[in-house]
């Protein structure tokens, strides 16, 4: 019965950290947004539509982040056949599917007032584009094939391939000299962005991480419930 | 285990391997077959362009390349469908897997024969299509060249979207949702070495990167529909 | 106040990038919340129903 695994050691874990968790989602996220909205300078080109960087800019490294969670949990998935994996990796799948849309929509509509086009066919915004639908590809496998297992493995297997659109997303700025402009805090040589800006933005993105695995906990609990009901229904039928 | 342990390919597997890509070669050409109806395929979609835009030389020109690709493009998505299909529902994909050509010789043998008996094709067929379309002389050679090298990615990939999806009812419609995203690379630097040829400027910084997604399609695109075969026909 | 709200004529872009913002991320959780805590009900409603039953 390794396959239904008893997910106890997880809840456990899942309730000593949840606490944690919330507090420093909601630390983060309101002394973020306190500085991203009344104390951090309008941006001498943008003016105050810069503000929108700090609900932007995390969200795409969420959608990032996320996709290579949910790529280690396919990995060890189909590697060790971890049961928990495949559940790990279908609970994170809507939070990075979600992150990805916000970072495509807030970026329309920072670009609308920056760029005049809520929309440009540059590398960035297209890479971006391709991981949001990976999401839902890795998703609808899940729902089109009706054993559980298979299901979750297949679906293992399309986001291990997708990985490779997680390099063209990160270097894409760098390859297609187009609108989108290149990275300012992640790089080698220190974030070139004014440290007014650089505290909001970090602020944000710690408590995006967090609210992370806020949400991540919740789906994993659903999951592991849908899991419970559907074994119970097998064995009703089973033995009734 | 479900890491895959490729099983070195002997000599006679190399007949039975050859044996495959023949068979289905031969049925993607027979009476009905896959093949003649994507070649009929690209013919009328792309010949739709003319009338959906208006037949100015110059409109027809300009979105030329960018047509020829996205339409060859899903011609190989229509074709995939059955890639694996047709012989996992009538129980011959599980012998041609138990025989020594394995898991690994079944999925080169379909990906080849697919490649050489459909995207091919379209290849050839291109520069006509070209022609209607009045592409810039400039482009003919580097549109067959960009095609011949980012053909095989288009059947690589595709294996794997059609292997995963295998095992559903109506796999078709989820495959194009797998497998459309995964092409983008593969349509973005095929057209730019088009366009680049058209404007005059350089090509082959664009073919090489193409050559590149080819390349890791091969690497990825084979594991990745083995992996995908064997999970199936567990 | 006003001013606050008006950005600087970019307004309706930031509060929207906010508002959607928040949005959804209030909404995926407490959704999962409310349906694992639903699913939940589910099993144990099931599982007294099996201990009844013997």
């Amino acid at each position: 019965m390794h396959r239904f695994a008893n997910p106890a050691q997880f809840n456990r874990l899942a309730d000593s950290v949840m606490p944690w968790a919330f507090s420093v989602m909601v630390l983060t996220l309101a002394s973020g947004l306190y500085f991203a909205l009344f104390d951090s300078p309008a941006d001498y080109q943008q003016g105050e539509s810069v503000r929108i960087m700090y609900m932007h800019v995390p969200a795409a490294w969420m959608g990032m982040f996320v996709y290579m969670v949910m790529a280690v949990a396919s990995f060890t998935a189909l590697v060790w056949r971890h049961p928990l994996a495949l559940i790990a990796g279908k609970a994170a799948a809507p939070i990075g599917a979600m992150f990805t849309a916000l970072a495509l929509i807030t970026g329309a509509l920072w670009g609308k007032p920056m760029w005049g086009t809520y929309w440009v066919w540059d590398g960035r915004l297209t890479s971006v584009l391709v991981q949001f639908f990976l999401y839902l590809g890795y998703m609808a496998l899940w729902q089109a094939v009706e054993d559980d297992e298979k299901a979750g493995r297949a679906a293992s297997i399309l986001a291990l391939v997708g990985v490779v659109n997680i390099p063209i997303i990160k270097f894409s700025v760098d390859w297609w000299n187009t609108l989108h402009q290149p990275a300012s805090v992640m790089r080698l040589d220190g974030p070139t962005i004014h440290s007014d800006m650089l505290w909001p933005l970090l602020l944000v993105a710690v408590g995006y991480q967090a609210y992370f695995v806020v949400a991540f906990i919740w789906r994993m609990r659903l999951e592991i419930n849908l899991r419970k009901l559907s074994v119970m229904r097998m064995n009703e039928v089973a033995g009734g | 285990m479900v890491m895959t342990h490729l099983p070195k390919i002997n000599v006679s597997s190399a007949g039975a391997f050859w044996a495959l890509v023949r068979r289905d070669v031969h049925l993607a050409w027979a009476q009905g077959g896959a093949s003649t109806l994507t070649i009929g395929f690209f013919l009328i979609a792309v010949s739709l362009f003319p009338f959906g835009v208006g037949p100015e030389p110059q409109v027809l020109a300009r979105i030329a390349p960018g047509v020829l690709w996205v339409i060859a493009l899903l011609a190989c998505v229509i074709s995939l469908d059955r890639l694996y299909q047709a012989d996992f529902e009538d129980g011959s994909l599980d012998d041609l897997v138990l025989s020594p050509v394995g898991f690994l010789g079944v999925v080169c043998a379909k990906v080849l024969a697919h490649w050489l008996s459909t995207t091919l094709p379209l290849a050839v067929l291109a520069p006509f299509l070209g022609v209607m379309m009045n592409l810039n002389a400039d482009g003919f050679v580097v549109l067959i060249v960009s095609l011949l090298i980012g053909t095989p990615a288009l059947s690589l990939i595709g294996s794997v979207g059609a292997a995963l999806t295998v095992a559903v009812r109506r796999g078709g419609v989820l495959m194009s949702l797998i497998v459309l995203p995964l092409y983008v690379p593969t349509l973005i630097f095929g057209v730019g070495a088009v366009d680049a040829a058209v404007n005059l400027v350089d090509p082959l910084p664009h073919l090489a990167l193409l050559g590149a997604v080819s390349l890791m399609a091969i690497v990825a695109g084979i594991w990745a529909s083995v992996m995908a075969l064997k999970l199936a026909m567990e | 106040m006003t001013e606050f709200l008006n950005m600087g004529g970019y307004g309706a872009f930031v509060w929207t990038a906010y508002g959607l913002s928040a949005i959804s991320l209030v909404t995926l959780v407490l959704r999962s919340r409310a349906r694992a805590n639903a699913v939940l009900l589910q099993v144990d409603a099931m599982r007294r129903r099996r201990k009844e039953e013997g």
